[in-house]
């Protein structure tokens, strides 16, 4: 098997060999670092010795083996537990199920997101330590610290190792989809580092997305989930020039979008809405598939992108969808009603300088004719936002108006 | 969302303080370091020597030329800095307040968040 299947292997094989140990031993914490370890030395043996027969036996007997090392320092003791570890004939455990247990359990409440966003890529996506500091720009230690800090927090909140149920389940999965969400936004919304680093986390949100459905295919909000990230995958190529420059979406060249991905999307969505439920992934792949239902910029339905910001608005208030929303009322009722509703977003102080609002607002001054206008708040949408690329786009912006 | 925290000095202020106030603003920085260490919040952090040790180097016609620092005629000067990585900017002001400097008239603690960032981060 060549390298890079090994490591697809790993990467698959990591989370249910976690799961069982944390089944079998509890404490997370010493079997994260088991794991880690029986994962070490198959990267090294299997490219070299071959895959054996039953690398998920192998791994869980490596695993249990260094698990038991770790716990018994009596020489005696290990040698004849460890013995006793390599006969253990691995349990027929649904692994599948473990690895959501094992999700839910990185997204613990009791840690920040960004720790439940590295505690998942190490534990469930099996990134190690070192991959995911450079994903996020930080050094080794930087992030070992965290993950490190994060286990021991989900030991002192006593966690066991089993699915919440009833509504503290359906809380716990919203914070496992915000988590995919938000390592999918690191690797889509690439603003500086390495890019190749960066599309990678966008491969594992979709894959984890995928596992996720996998396991509760009748939940809508998961299925929406993952269409989002499809149909946002799907413009990858066409949002940016080769030098790294914000290609807007009327701007972009639709023939660079995925279409097998964006087919995929679609019917995912369509298959989310037919559900009761209707939740905000739901909605905001809804209105990603109308975008890419589009030929044109010009062919956009923004009748229909609008009536879905209505109803986003009334599940999931928030000013960042008030301000999309004027977006498309702009396009329908012209460049002034969008003006008058972003109007009703100046006392929001979440939206107080913020450069979306003023770039918004930039881009409809510019359209009633108000080129003055529409210059200085390109100008202060420049100055307030903290990603280069979107600085240089606006200030392009502001520079083809400058009077 | 990285931060850099960085504290500008008065060198008059810091002379004027007695030795157990400078010892109490070290150890404080000592026991933030520490505690940034063990969050997984610390980036780096660095302490520049005293402004009258600083040079300004400018280069006209081809040849540089070197003047004694500091280059603003300012009271204040950077002394040095912490470049963290937090969860948001409420948190960044969070851990600003935590240096000892902010307790000391004269002396000031500046939070920007990080635009662009490039460099050894195994270093």
């Amino acid at each position: 098997m060549t390298e890079p299947a090994v490591e697809d292997l790993l990467r698959e094989l990591t989370p249910q060999v976690l799961g069982a140990l944390v089944r079998r031993y509890g404490q997370f914490e010493d079997c994260e670092d088991a794991v880690q370890e029986a994962v070490l030395a198959a990267t090294v043996q299997w490219p070299a010795d071959g895959v054996p027969n039953n690398p998920h036996g192998w791994l869980v007997t490596v695993a249990s083996r260094r698990l038991i090392d770790h716990m018994r320092s009596d020489h005696a003791r290990r040698e004849r537990e460890s013995a006793a570890a390599t006969e253990v004939v691995p349990e027929e455990v649904p692994s599948a199920d473990d690895t959501l247990v094992l999700l839910f359990l990185c997204c613990h409440p009791a840690l920040t997101p960004s720790s439940q966003t590295a505690l998942t890529l190490r534990a469930v996506g099996g990134l190690t330590t070192a991959e995911i500091a450079r994903a996020f720009l930080v050094p080794e230690a930087t992030m070992a610290a965290r993950i490190s800090r994060a286990k021991q927090r989900i030991r002192a909140a006593g966690s066991s190792f089993t699915l919440p149920s009833g509504p503290a389940r359906e809380e716990r999965l919203r914070v496992v989809l915000h988590v995919l969400y938000l390592i999918f936004n690191e690797g889509y919304t690439a603003s500086s580092g390495s890019e190749l680093l960066r599309a990678d986390l966008a491969h594992e949100a979709i894959r984890l997305a995928r596992m996720v459905r996998a396991q509760l295919p009748d939940d809508d909000e998961v299925t929406g989930l993952l269409a989002l990230m499809l149909l946002n995958h799907a413009r990858r190529e066409a949002r940016t020039t080769a030098s790294g420059d914000l290609v807007p979406l009327d701007e972009q060249d639709r023939t660079k979008w995925d279409r097998d991905l964006i087919a995929e999307g679609t019917e995912l969505v369509k298959a989310s809405l037919a559900g009761p439920a209707l939740g905000p992934y739901q909605l905001q792949a809804a209105i990603a598939a109308t975008h890419a239902d589009a030929d044109t910029a010009e062919e956009t339905d923004w009748a229909q992108v609008h009536a879905l910001y209505l109803i986003l608005e009334r599940v999931a208030p928030n000013p960042m969808v008030t301000l999309n929303r004027a977006i498309a009322l702009a396009e329908t009722g012209g460049a002034p009603a969008g003006l008058a509703l972003l109007a009703t977003l100046d006392g929001d102080e979440r939206m107080a300088g913020h450069h979306r609002l003023l770039s918004v607002r930039a881009h409809l001054l510019e359209k009633t004719g108000d080129l003055t206008a529409a210059y200085e708040h390109y100008r202060r949408a420049a100055q307030a936002t903290a990603s280069l690329a979107e600085q240089r786009h606006l200030r392009a912006r502001a520079a083809r108006l400058r009077p | 969302m990285k931060f850099l925290i960085s504290m500008h000095i008065n060198p008059a202020v810091l002379e004027s303080l007695t030795e157990e106030e400078k010892a109490a603003i070290g150890e404080g920085h000592g026991r933030f370091i520490q505690a940034l260490k063990e969050s997984g919040e610390l980036i780096h952090t660095l302490a520049l020597v005293d402004p009258s040790q600083a040079a300004v180097v400018s280069v006209r016609n081809g040849q540089p030329a070197v003047t004694d620092g500091p280059f603003l005629e300012a009271k204040e000067f950077l002394g040095g800095f912490y470049l963290v990585d937090c969860e948001n900017k409420e948190r960044a002001l969070e851990l600003a307040a935590q240096i000892p400097d902010t307790a000391i008239e004269g002396l000031g603690v500046e939070v920007r968040q990080v635009m662009f960032a490039d460099g050894n981060l195994e270093a």
